[in-house]
């Protein structure tokens, strides 16, 4: 809301008017925020309200130009060109003399231009610095200045405009009237409501009215006004007035009803009365009706549609924009003026489904003063009468009883319980005086003092303790309020989960991963790419009614996508070498989905109630993945480096695990986008939790990959929190180291080779570790051989090599039995 | 040589000689002396040291003198033979250690080669951010709580006293989840922990929630759908605003430095009431010195603590929040949020594991 200084302080009883900043910073204490405070000008030099006599239109450029003679002063003449069209002979304008200087520095002077001499300027209000209107010069109501008057004070450029941004629940704000009572309080001084006059009795109704739909309409006021001169101008101090305030000068009476929503906060609507066919009435729209509003778009009603109709059909979307039909044109004479409250709940949501915001809607959404109906249209029907000489016809139609705000009650020291201040005695009582509200204090029957406030119609607000408690404390000054540490209760710290994932988290980037947040929205042909079967569970994505990109309309139910987007952005920018991971919640839907519940908030949902709310959520696990392509060790002056494969995305999967506690097995897969000769299955037990391997060099062309890309995915959720207290008792003794190599079929993993031996070594087997694996000539077609190094040790006694190789037989035994292992020869 | 039982003058005995002995000594220590390094100086050594050097040999000829004479030649031999091992082993620790330093300076390398043989890893700085914050706040007693980012509108709206169709709602450009009746939203702030955890937790409370959130913001320098929040709430008997500025206070130093200080500015949220914006002051803003908008706090509403069973009679609580990308954003001074977004490594890189 932008609002002229000089308009703002028109109802305040200053001695001293405070500097605009001074002004900004009292809105600003007390909880209005302040976008802007914008001087007017500067313009200095010889600015004059000119009169035009004679326009020569000059032809021989592309676009039309005006040399024209205007008079500047008595018996002063200036020759000037101009651009503009919107003018007639005799109009009275603004014109920058030489010498003058416009805002921006823009300096005026005698000068040649378009082979004439021109001899100044004719200005647009935004050369001025009023308004950003440019769409033609600025053309004064006739009789509003002389040739040669001064127009820097005609112009009131001694002005400032404030633009605010009062919070949603404070709809009173969006008017003069509100803020200049603000800054009443703000600054303690006197204001005079222009929103509390009196109203003479009427005689009759202005115009016959039903009200079908209470709730949505809760009060319904009309007035006429007849016999309106339809080319009376809008006077000047109007039209500057809502040029600061950024709104076009239109027609006197459009220009009127938005003065007057302005300055009051009531918004109105001009109907013209000659184009009315019987009687209004309000009501919700039917199925199938249409209305074309103002803005000549034809718009299709939804039944929820607040409406005004009368014999001929709708004639106004409610509240938010009239119709075309009964619009008040340049010929109307007969004017019905409308002043309403509209239920905003309803206001909203046709705001929302017409995407229409308007001005009138932005307040009638915030709710607008009840009370205040009859007042605006009284002081638009004045001003009609004023400047148009209109008749203001006795009646008045004024249909519905609004409600009125509820006294709240509260013990008087509550302001200063919440804030934690003691504030000096009287203080709320006179605060909530100071708003508005009646207020009266009485002793509760336990001898506490309560303090009663009868919020005035224009509080819709402030309807418990709370409300009436906001208003002392940021009154007063939230800057009162003392920094004070709450005393601190015994924590117990992050939970076991909570520090396993950090540890996760710190070991992958420890590890040489980049972390990365991708956005978790996805293109589901992500999933073609990947060549994912349709039935593939991870097909099953939620959707996004509203995404910023059309195609990215599902949520992650893998990271994955996120990641190789990534990844391929960073080889676009020419980083060859890249490892990122990210850590990111999925979201997986339920096989069944079930209905979210309908819950109030009036009392603690039943814990079944919550449960049902929670079962309404699709799964969303905590995943850990990472990809991975080029160099995982670099090349440099001690040798070529190491280029990364599937290996490293297996490590990397088992040591985010083992950073959790857990150490993962892994069996052969063939899950897609991995290579299924080269893809893990990761798992607790028998329990798959992820899958790390190599790409499938299909999906790797497919999304224009680096060959051998690898990748990662781990759900953390799934790991489970193993209580993890390590007891380990370390023998002195010195161990036998023993070799053992096996033969086996090629097709036997590695990992059951280890387990067998791992597992029938016996308790003095202290450490196992695969460190060759040979496949050749030398152990024939199909077999590998396997070279391990065994470390017994026994906890009590030196071991004897006897001892030692007796349990490796053992244990290479138990290999050939189960697997086929034989010892290389 | 002479017979046993010959009369014998060790004098005559020449090899058993002062002169002789003397002179063996000093042409030992020559031939140390002139030996370059230990290999020269073993070579030498037999001659001088070995069964046939010259002291060794007279040592032989002792066996032949009489008794009397033979303790004499005995101990002048003993004397030549020390004074020569003296000199080897002296020499040989000149040699060692001029051999030491030699085989230490010709293994010397250029420990400036550089060392990046496997690429640096990092954490993004929202994450160390986050969890920084969290150890702030789980200093001063508080524990870390969490929620789904895919929430029902009664947690993110309908609980924290957004209205149905209060212009509140539209405050927060929503993501909606299909089909369009789910009640389903992308969580625009992380304000549902809170009535997660007044559902969940015995009273009293102190949590804090940091996490991610959405609202449908095009990208810009300062916009992203995607952001993280983190979000605190203390509830329990007798808090008051100002608990909630000294938290605020604390929080801010922490971030900011010992220096910084908090202003908060009537503001207007559903969940609280009353409700201020926290500013920050900030002594190098761009430009001049001055307070920087951090985010919005206020007393908990007593409908969110009646709608999550909590009497607000008898408790009173405080809640805030604040956006990590802007707080990284004029915490480190960074130009454009994009940078936060896109994943590059070059601009994750720089801030390694702790930053």
């Amino acid at each position: 809301m932008r609002v002229p200084v000089s308009w703002l302080v028109e109802h305040l009883g200053f001695d001293e008017v405070p500097t605009p900043d001074e002004l900004a910073e009292a809105f600003t204490r007390i909880g209005i925020e302040v976008e802007e405070v914008s001087p007017l000008g500067p313009v200095t030099g010889p600015i004059v309200a000119g009169r035009v006599v004679e326009i020569e239109e000059l032809t021989e450029f592309k676009k039309p130009i005006r040399y024209c003679k205007v008079e500047v002063g008595p018996e002063q003449v200036n020759q000037i060109i101009c651009g503009a069209t919107n003018f007639v002979e005799g109009d009275s304008v603004v014109v920058a003399l030489p010498g003058a200087v416009l805002p921006g520095g823009f300096a005026i002077s005698e000068r040649k231009t378009y082979g004439r001499v021109s001899q100044g300027m004719i200005c647009a209000s935004d050369e001025l610095g009023i308004g950003d209107d440019h769409s033609g010069i600025l053309v004064l109501p006739t009789g509003t200045a002389q040739p040669g008057d001064d127009a820097l004070e005609l112009l009131g450029l001694n002005d400032s405009v404030i633009e605010l941004a009062p919070t949603p629940d404070r709809g009173y704000a969006f008017s003069v009237r509100g803020l200049a009572r603000e800054i009443a309080c703000a600054l303690d001084v006197p204001f005079g409501d222009p929103g509390v006059v009196e109203i003479p009795e009427p005689e009759g109704e202005a115009w016959p009215v039903h009200v079908d739909d209470r709730p949505g309409c809760s009060r319904f006021v009309a007035r006429r006004v007849t016999g309106v001169d339809p080319t009376a101008p809008t006077p000047w101090w109007m039209r500057r007035r809502l040029m600061l305030a950024g709104m076009r000068s239109i027609s006197l009476p459009v220009d009127v009803t938005n003065y007057v929503m302005l300055e009051l906060g009531q918004p109105l609507h001009a109907f013209d009365a000659s184009s009315l066919s019987g009687a209004l009435t309000v009501r919700r729209a039917l199925a199938g009706e249409k209305l074309t509003t103002l803005d000549d778009q034809v718009r299709a009603l939804d039944t929820d549609d607040i409406v005004i109709a009368d014999d001929s059909g709708v004639i106004s979307l409610a509240g938010v924009m009239g119709g075309a039909s009964t619009e008040v044109g340049d010929a109307s004479s007969d004017i019905l003026l409308e002043a309403a409250n509209w239920d905003p709940a309803s206001i909203a949501r046709t705001v929302r489904r017409h995407k229409l915001p308007s001005e009138a809607a932005k307040r009638f959404e915030r709710t607008v003063d009840p009370a205040l109906a009859p007042v605006a249209l009284e002081r638009a029907a004045k001003l009609l009468n004023h400047y148009a000489e209109g008749q203001i016809k006795p009646g008045r139609t004024d249909v519905g009883t609004p409600a009125l705000p509820e006294p709240v009650s509260m013990p008087i020291d509550l302001p200063d319980r919440i804030a934690g201040v003691r504030y000096a005695r009287g203080v709320t009582a006179r605060r909530l005086g100071q708003i508005g509200c009646q207020v009266s204090v009485t002793t509760s029957e336990e001898g506490q003092t309560i303090v009663t406030a009868v919020p005035p119609t224009w509080r819709a607000d402030l309807v418990q303790p709370a409300d009436l408690v906001e208003e002392v404390l940021r009154l007063e000054g939230y800057d009162t309020i003392p920094s004070v540490l709450p005393p601190a209760p015994a924590g117990r710290g992050l939970t076991e989960q909570q520090r396993r994932r950090r540890t996760v988290w710190r070991t992958l980037a420890e590890d040489g991963f980049v972390e990365v947040k991708p956005f978790p929205f996805i293109d589901p042909s992500v999933f073609d790419a990947f060549g994912l079967p349709a039935d593939d569970i991870r097909r099953n994505a939620v959707g996004v009614l509203n995404p910023l990109e059309a195609d990215k309309n599902v949520l992650a139910t893998t990271l994955l996508p996120g990641l190789l987007e990534t990844l391929q952005r960073n080889l676009a920018r020419g980083v060859k070498d890249v490892s990122l991971y990210n850590v990111a919640q999925v979201t997986l839907p339920r096989a069944q989905q079930v209905p979210v519940p309908s819950l109030g908030v009036d009392r603690r949902p039943t814990e079944a109630e919550v449960a049902s709310l929670l079962a309404a959520l699709p799964n969303q696990p905590l995943h850990v993945a990472g990809v991975l392509t080029g160099h995982r060790e670099l090349a440099g002056w001690w040798g070529k480096g190491r280029i990364a494969d599937w290996s490293d995305a297996v490590e990397a999967a088992r040591r985010a695990a083992q950073a959790y506690g857990v150490q993962l097995r892994v069996v052969a897969s063939d899950l897609l986008p991995w290579h299924p000769g080269r893809c893990a299955e990761l798992r607790v037990g028998d329990w798959p939790v992820g899958h790390a391997g190599e790409l499938h060099p299909k999906v790797v062309e497919a999304l224009g990959l680096p060959k051998r890309t690898v990748a990662f995915e781990l759900d953390l959720d799934a790991l489970p929190l193993d209580d993890h207290r390590p007891a380990p008792m370390v023998s002195a003794y010195p161990p036998v180291l023993l070799d053992v190599a096996l033969v086996v079929d090629a097709s036997v993993p590695v990992q059951s080779v280890s387990e067998v031996l791992g597992a029938s070594a016996g308790d003095l087997l202290e450490d196992i570790r695969l460190f060759d694996v040979y496949t050749g000539e030398q152990v024939g077609e199909g077999k590998k051989s396997l070279a391990y190094s065994l470390r017994f040790r026994a906890p009590d006694r030196t071991l004897t090599v006897e001892e030692a190789t007796s349990a490796r037989d053992a244990a290479v035994a138990a290999a050939g039995e189960r697997l086929g292992a034989a010892l290389r020869a | 040589m002479s017979g046993a039982n010959d009369p014998y003058d060790p004098k005559q005995v020449a090899a058993l000689s002062a002169e002789h002995l003397d002179a063996a000594v000093q042409k030992a220590r020559e031939a140390f002396a002139g030996a370059a390094d230990l290999e020269a100086l073993a070579a030498v050594k037999p001659g001088h040291l070995g069964d046939r050097s010259p002291v060794l040999l007279a040592r032989r000829e002792i066996g032949a003198l009489p008794p009397k004479a033979k303790a004499e030649a005995g101990k002048r031999v003993n004397e030549a033979q020390s004074a020569i091992k003296t000199a080897f082993e002296e020499r040989f620790a000149v040699l060692q250690v001029e051999r030491d330093e030699r085989v230490l300076r010709e293994e010397s390398v250029d420990v400036t080669l550089p060392w990046d043989r496997f690429p640096r890893g990092a954490r993004h700085p929202i994450t160390t951010l986050a969890e920084r914050i969290g150890d702030v706040f789980v200093a001063m007693g508080y524990e870390i709580a969490e929620g789904p980012e895919l929430e029902t509108e009664w947690f993110n709206f309908d609980a924290l006293n957004f209205g149905k169709d209060h212009p509140a709602r539209s405050m927060q450009d929503t993501f909606y989840i299909a089909p369009g009746d789910s009640q389903l939203v992308l969580r625009t702030h992380t304000s549902p922990v809170q009535a997660r955890t007044l559902l969940e937790r015995d009273l009293p409370v102190y949590v804090v929630c940091p996490g991610r959130t959405f609202r449908t913001d095009e990208l810009d320098a300062t916009h992203t759908p995607v952001f993280h929040q983190v979000e605190g709430l203390a509830v329990d008997k007798g808090l008051t605003m100002g608990h909630l500025k000294g938290t605020l206070d604390a929080f801010a130093r922490a971030m900011f430095g010992e220096d910084s200080k908090t202003r908060l500015r009537p503001s207007f949220f559903p969940f609280t009431e009353p409700s201020a914006e926290v500013d920050v002051w900030f002594p190098e803003k761009k430009g001049s010195a001055g307070w920087v908008e951090w985010g919005g706090c206020g007393m908990v509403n007593p409908n969110v603590l009646r709608a999550t069973g909590v009497d607000p009679d008898v408790y009173s609580g405080f809640a805030f929040g604040m956006g990590l990308e802007r707080t990284l954003q004029f915490r480190n001074g960074l130009p454009d949020m994009r940078d936060m977004v896109e994943g590059d490594v070059r601009f994750t890189q720089p801030f390694g594991t702790e930053a």
